[in-house]
């Protein structure tokens, strides 16, 4: 496929992974999440593969399947496990709401557009436009983590903010060198065994997830 | 020829007349073929404002001015609307005098008039009616210029026609502006013309309706014209999404022959996005009222970011 | 190759202690591995002193005079810290804070943080960085909810998550970094490595490095503790056993500004402005001014000395963000005595916390009556840490106050402000908990002697006489950091 088709083609994931970014801000349901987050995984992976194929750059392939199989497959299925043997199933209750949310996320959106200005004027790749994007998922996942209250979304606010930073590495790079991209990959990894216990630690002693609980250490006056 | 666009105008209003009950008859089958009931028939709403026509009005006393002329004016400025909406051809001569923005306004005239006229009896189903017509309208009007704006982005002008030419004429592009715009035009609709899952057309519980609430009181021609307006209405909202969103099979400027061609088009595209209407319908349950604003919420967002990534990615 | 024995012996030792943590001999193993690896780092050193920085692996690892002080000073640190984790986690077994399955949780999770914390700070790759400084934050979440109670947990998520979102923040910033490395290295490996960057900083884009090191800042700045992203580090290092406070106050806090400053003089030659040192002096005066001021408030004794913590790192932040001869040298030398002081003060308040079964500092008292190591080591660390001369904190101090009177005057008032601040509150709250009668909840116990005097004195000899090779130690790396 030619150049142009491949940009077009990245700027509609692209703009899928913003979407699902936004459709997880929103999101009460526990298992909406998950399945929000495979899809953005999957948008993303797509997206590795394309600039890949067209930039010739073939270690992303490497990085498009570990997305996948990490992103889309196991951590989905970690959580799924994780919310089905602590009996999750409540929504998720927001600090601020829902409308005021999704403003907030489009000034981040803006925000990281005027940010990224530098270096899209400098990058001479096809996926340039797409670092703003990036930036604000990282940011959206970010706003994610602050907004909810529970110790699940949390973490999944987190793995959004790695997805949007490997997109950002795509979008910037074509990809990092393939050793740190599988560094990152592996502490991906260890954190998602590391929250996993974190669960059932914070289940044990609390009873439940939610963050609201943890505001002991303080000091006081 | 001059008397071509005469020709496509006249033609344009004889179709929103005739076609808009056939088009709530397909829905109204498909949901019930969906449900496994029998439907009562493709023409059964001309029988029901036939019927309706016949009838008295019966008027409460303290019925004024703005009740007993809402009707026609609500009729009025829908058929009215209808003659700015490309449906046959590109080449619409009143387009040029009124654009999208215009269109808004219409629909917001006619809403406003019933709102009123819900109020205008005092019974307490009225004004409630009216109050959560006006919270949805307030949310929805401003979801809906924005998705509009995202499109007139591309072709650098609000006035319909000229939307249209524009989107014809491009290729099978993947413009993610135009596909958000999609997306939140589609739940302004559901919310505007008051379908599932904002408001349930065929309740029969007052304390649920939004719409149907406002015009309880009308009957005989009155509750006719005001049914043929509401048809109408949605008629014309999914005709504004083909023509904006997939105008393929539209007559192109002056092309005379290809009127027919374009009216197959047309009830083609109106059979399937019946069908989806009904998809949607029969899938999704209706919200409760206060989750409302985040359904439109989303709906503005979903437009907002149709702008954004035509700055951003295009 | 004294540099692969100092990186596998922890490797190495963390593997077996994960299955053989929890036997009586298991300490003494932790200290073998750790004086294994101390004993390579000074080889290591050596050979840098004599042959001046050297490129090993491939290009792979860097070593000069910054990074290989460091790396001797984190396997010394790590080597006290293990002797006194023998004394103190046998109390904490005996008291059954602990079971068997953590403590191989806990000797693994130790010497895997070495092995981190040596990677990132040997490494020329800066993604390496960055994955090694993931690691060993990894690595000590658990160990900071070890036992398992409310505040623990909650300190290790605030932990997990706060660095966690800045770490991610610092990946943004080295992905900048690459893309303008790119444009003059070309793709790959190469331009990722420092010393490639270093010899090409003038070419590299100002614009895209300077809103990488914003990145770059917030990420490793959350690391090393700077405020307003300090929210974990008073929970995290109070929470979690004493000698994981010592190495996370210590060390690790060490290790997240040697990761900043490397960054900065890659800004500094591509900008060629005083921009990056100027948020860094912010950010470090902000710190020391919210600490000092945050010291008043606490009632938990490692609470308060981890907000020392974040004084002191602010300090060097605010040095290495001044720049100049006089500064750097102040700050590394802080780095090195803050490091040992606080270790020794946390060794000497583990053991103090134990004698009384609380942190609470109302509670503690009669400390040098009860048992005279922990009393005096207390004493003379608290002195020591608020700069009183002739301890080597004092020096430091001094150097860095010189240099802000000669470079930036007007910010003198606050870093005096600051330091006058700690002082007091610092004092204010050891006093009582040294001096008076013992109380009688107080119990006896068998204290580690040789951390907290190794420490103290060569605090003290180097705040009297610097040694020879210190001094031209450090000046080489002064020379490097330019």
């Amino acid at each position: 496929m030619n150049t142009n088709l491949a940009a077009q083609i990245n700027s509609f994931l692209a703009a899928m992974i913003l979407l699902t970014a936004f459709g997880m801000l929103v999101q009460r349901r526990m298992y909406g999440l998950i399945h929000l987050f495979a899809w953005q995984g999957l948008f993303l992976s797509v997206s590795t593969a394309v600039v890949g194929f067209v930039a010739g750059a073939h270690h992303l392939y490497i990085s498009s399947i570990l997305t996948l199989s990490l992103k889309v497959i196991l951590l989905p299925y970690i959580l799924h496990v994780l919310i089905q043997r602590l009996k999750i199933h409540k929504e998720v209750e927001t600090i601020v709401n829902v409308p005021m949310t999704m403003l907030i996320g489009i000034a981040l959106v803006v925000f990281s557009y005027h940010l990224t200005a530098p270096v899209r004027e400098l990058s001479t790749l096809i996926t340039r436009s797409t670092l703003a994007v990036a930036l604000a998922t990282v940011m959206l996942g970010l706003l994610m983590m602050i907004t909810r209250k529970h110790a699940v979304t949390q973490i999944i606010g987190f793995l959004a903010m790695e997805n949007g930073l490997f997109f950002a590495a795509t979008s910037a790079t074509y990809g990092m060198p393939l050793v740190v991209e599988l560094g990152v990959a592996l502490d991906i990894l260890i954190a998602a065994f590391i929250f996993g216990i974190f669960f059932f630690q914070i289940h044990t002693t609390f009873d439940s997830l939610d963050i609201d609980q943890m505001a002991r250490l303080k000091e006081e006056d | 020829m001059m008397f071509y666009p005469f020709l496509i105008e006249v033609l344009q209003i004889l179709i929103i007349l005739a076609v808009a009950p056939v088009f709530a008859g397909w829905v109204k089958m498909l949901k019930c073929w969906s449900q496994g009931r029998t439907s009562p028939g493709l023409f059964q709403p001309y029988r029901d404002i036939v019927k309706l026509f016949s009838k008295d009005v019966v008027l409460a006393e303290n019925a004024s001015w703005i009740f007993r002329g809402t009707p026609y004016l609500v009729f009025g400025v829908v058929v009215l609307s209808g003659g700015i909406v490309p449906m046959l051809s590109v080449d619409l001569p009143l387009a040029a005098t009124a654009d999208v923005i215009a269109l808004v306004a219409l629909f917001a005239i006619a809403r406003f008039f019933t709102a009123l006229a819900g109020m205008d009896i005092g019974t307490a189903f009225g004004g409630m009616g009216s109050s959560r017509e006006m919270t949805i309208a307030s949310l929805a009007e401003p979801a809906m210029l924005m998705a509009i704006f995202t499109v007139s982005l591309a072709s650098k002008s609000t006035s319909l026609s000229q939307m249209v030419q524009v989107v014809y004429s491009g290729q099978a592009v993947l413009r993610p502006s135009l596909a958000f715009a999609l997306l939140a035009f589609i739940l302004i609709a559901l919310a505007e013309t008051g379908r599932i899952p904002v408001d349930n057309p065929a309740t029969h519980l007052e304390l649920t309706m939004i719409h149907e609430a406002m015009i309880l009181e009308y009957s005989g021609r009155h509750l006719a014209l005001i049914e043929w307006a509401g048809m109408m209405k949605l008629f014309l909202f999914v005709m504004l999404g083909i023509a904006v969103f997939s105008p393929w099979g539209i007559a192109a400027s002056g092309d005379l022959a290809a009127i027919p061609r374009a009216f197959l088009f047309m009830i083609l595209k109106l059979g399937a996005v019946g069908a989806g209407l009904v998809l949607i319908e029969t899938g999704l349950a209706k919200m409760r009222l206060f989750r409302l604003t985040e359904f439109l919420g989303s709906a503005f967002l979903l437009a907002t970011l149709g702008m954004l990534s035509y700055f951003i990615l295009e | 190759m004294p540099l692969l024995i100092l990186l596998s012996v922890p490797l190495f030792a963390a593997i077996v202690l994960a299955f053989i943590g929890d036997r009586k001999y298991a300490p003494e193993i932790n200290i073998l591995g750790s004086a294994a690896t101390f004993a390579a780092g000074i080889s290591l050193a050596l050979e840098v002193y004599v042959e001046g920085p050297m490129l090993a692996g491939g290009k792979f690892f860097f070593v000069d005079a910054f990074n290989v002080y460091l790396a001797v000073l984190t396997s010394f640190v790590s080597m006290t810290t293990a002797i006194f984790s023998r004394r103190y986690m046998r109390k904490e077994r005996q008291d059954g804070h602990v079971g068997p399955i953590r403590m191989r949780f806990y000797h693994a999770m130790f010497q895997l943080f070495i092995f981190a914390m040596l990677l990132c700070l040997l490494t020329n790759n800066v993604g390496v960085l960055w994955i090694a400084m993931e690691l060993a934050t990894l690595s000590t979440v658990l160990l900071v909810s070890l036992y398992r109670t409310p505040s623990a947990i909650e300190a290790a998520w605030k932990y997990f998550i706060l660095c966690g979102v800045g770490i991610a923040l610092a990946l943004f910033g080295t992905v900048l970094l690459y893309f303008a490395a790119e444009k003059v290295l070309g793709a790959g490996g190469e331009a990722l490595l420092w010393t490639n960057l270093s010899q090409v900083s003038g070419k590299l884009e100002p614009t895209v490095l300077s809103l990488a090191f914003v990145f770059l800042m917030v990420g490793y700045g959350t690391k090393v503790g700077l405020v307003p992203v300090h929210n974990w580090l008073p929970d995290a290092h109070s929470e979690g056993p004493t000698p994981i406070s010592a190495v996370l106050s210590g060390l690790l806090l060490n290790v997240a500004l040697y990761a900043l400053v490397r960054c900065k003089v890659l800004v500094d030659g591509s900008t060629g402005t005083h921009h990056a040192g100027d948020i860094m002096m912010g950010f470090g005066l902000l710190s020391i001014i919210v600490a000092a001021f945050s010291l008043l408030r606490q009632k938990d004794i490692k609470r308060m000395f981890a907000y020392s913590s974040i004084e002191h790192m602010g300090i060097a932040t605010f040095a290495f963000g001044l720049g100049g001869p006089i500064a750097t040298f102040g700050a590394l030398l802080h780095m090195l005595v803050h490091s040992l002081t606080k270790s020794a003060i946390f060794f000497t308040v583990g053991h103090a916390s134990q004698m009384h079964w609380t942190q609470e500092m109302d509670r503690i008292k009669g400390l040098i009556k009860g048992n005279p190591l922990v009393g005096w080591g207390l004493m003379f660390g608290v002195m020591a840490i608020v700069g009183m001369p002739p301890f080597g904190v004092f020096t430091s101090e001094f150097l860095i106050l010189t240099a802000t009177m000669k470079d930036a005057p007007l910010l003198t008032p606050f870093l005096l402000l600051g330091f006058g601040v700690a002082f007091a509150a610092l004092f204010r709250r050891v006093q009582p908990m040294v001096t008076g009668p013992v109380p009688s909840y107080q119990r006896p116990l068998k204290a580690a002697h040789i951390p907290v005097m190794l420490h103290m004195a060569l605090v003290l000899v180097i705040g009297i006489y610097m040694p020879d090779f210190l001094n031209r130690w450090f000046h080489t790396a002064v020379e490097l950091l330019k």
